[in-house]
């Protein structure tokens, strides 16, 4: 990010701050109304400086090289797929994957902030799930602290020189796993019995983390697919992001 | 096989059975979404709690999303984003198709019925990696 980059995010972070008093912020997964007004506002305040981040990105990715838009729309569309998609799983409920893995590792935490918010906003208009209401504490979930955790973990991976797609494949599953516990705990801080949020975090995690665990699995191994046709089809592209860089040796490709 | 294909085959198979197994290994169960249940949830912890505002979808509509509609809906997203990674990937796969071609010294210059052909002629293709 350039300096004049930065000073926007700044500039939006101050703004946000300011309109912590009374924005009219809308609020995926945490099902409309069901968090009180101030909560949405906060999360929803709270998402607006990744927003904007993740705007200035994707400009200077698509200002970097037009090509970088084939795998900016795969890995949207990546997102619109997956997230579409509800899983049986093995606690008897079913439940749907963030897919925002795949973005993360390609472009950077940021830019699928922007990304989520996309498919967020189409879910809680057109399909009544998620909400406009909770739209803020679903996109930080979703499209924030996953994405963030995929990244981080991604990037340990290649300094601890794990296999590459081992690394992808930890990335997306924890970046999805994580995206759930962020609901539960935005949930208990929200919704506990006499102010015992520690209680109802585990209360919530109980509902979550059984069905989540093996959908993140699944997430995972089709971030590791999408990843595999990449690298057999879009050299190149990859090449342009950096994907790879720091983890292949060189020929690897 | 080459290694990327064999690892391919196996990881879509495991993949298929994380969604198949539950199905079958849970027979009888509701299969309900997990977001239902985390709204049981907060009524158990936090007592009755009534939603402050509802769905757009559902205020204009006066009720709920009727489930076929909604159904509709998801297959809708469903499709557009298909829709997008099979139109990109076809491009990709369709231009290294192209440069092995053109590597191969004009060995076969085909313009016809690639388009037809697809799967038989990519699969060498990608066989080489």
């Amino acid at each position: 990010m350039d300096k004049k980059e930065r000073r926007m995010v700044f500039a939006a972070a101050i703004v946000a701050a300011c309109l912590c008093t009374g924005a009219t912020a809308g609020a995926m997964h945490i099902m409309e109304g069901y968090l009180p007004a101030g909560y949405c506002i906060a999360w929803g305040v709270v998402s607006i400086p990744f927003l904007v981040a993740g705007f200035l990105k994707i400009k200077r990715i698509l200002e970097k090289s037009r090509r970088n838009i084939t795998l900016l729309a795969m890995s949207g569309a990546f997102i619109f797929v997956i997230s579409s998609l509800k899983i049986p799983s093995v606690t008897g409920s079913c439940s749907h994957m963030t897919g925002t893995g795949l973005g993360a590792i390609l472009f950077g935490p940021a830019s699928v902030s922007v990304l989520g918010i996309i498919v967020l906003i189409f879910q809680a208009v057109l399909l009544a799930h998620g909400g406009l209401t909770t739209l803020g504490a679903n996109t930080f979930s979703m499209a924030i602290a996953g994405p963030f955790v995929s990244f981080g973990i991604y990037k340990l991976c290649g300094k601890l020189k794990v296999s590459k797609h081992v690394g992808v494949f930890l990335a997306a599953a924890v970046g999805d796993l994580f995206t759930y516990c962020v609901t539960s705990i935005q949930l208990a801080l929200a919704h506990n019995a006499d102010g015992n949020v520690g209680a109802a975090i585990v209360k919530f995690l109980g509902v979550f983390a059984p069905t989540q665990l093996p959908l993140a699995v699944l997430e995972g191994i089709l971030t590791v697919l999408v990843v595999m046709a990449l690298e057999t089809y879009g050299t190149t592209e990859l090449r342009l992001v950096g994907f790879g860089s720091e983890l292949t040796k060189k020929g690897e490709f | 096989m080459s290694k990327t294909k064999k690892t391919a085959v196996l990881l879509m198979i495991i993949a298929l059975l994380i969604i198949v197994v539950p199905l079958f290994a849970l027979r009888g169960a509701e299969f309900g979404g997990s977001d239902d249940a985390g709204s049981v949830m907060v009524e158990k912890i936090a007592g009755k709690y009534e939603p402050w505002f509802t769905p757009v979808a559902e205020q204009a509509l006066h009720g709920e999303l009727p489930g076929e509609i909604e159904s509709l809906l998801f297959c809708l997203q469903t499709g557009i984003g298909v829709g997008i990674i099979a139109f990109c990937m076809g491009r990709l796969v369709e231009r290294k198709h192209q440069e092995t071609l053109a590597g191969e010294k004009g060995e076969c210059q085909t313009q016809t019925n690639e388009a037809t052909a697809g799967r038989e002629e990519k699969a060498p293709a990608g066989a080489g990696r």
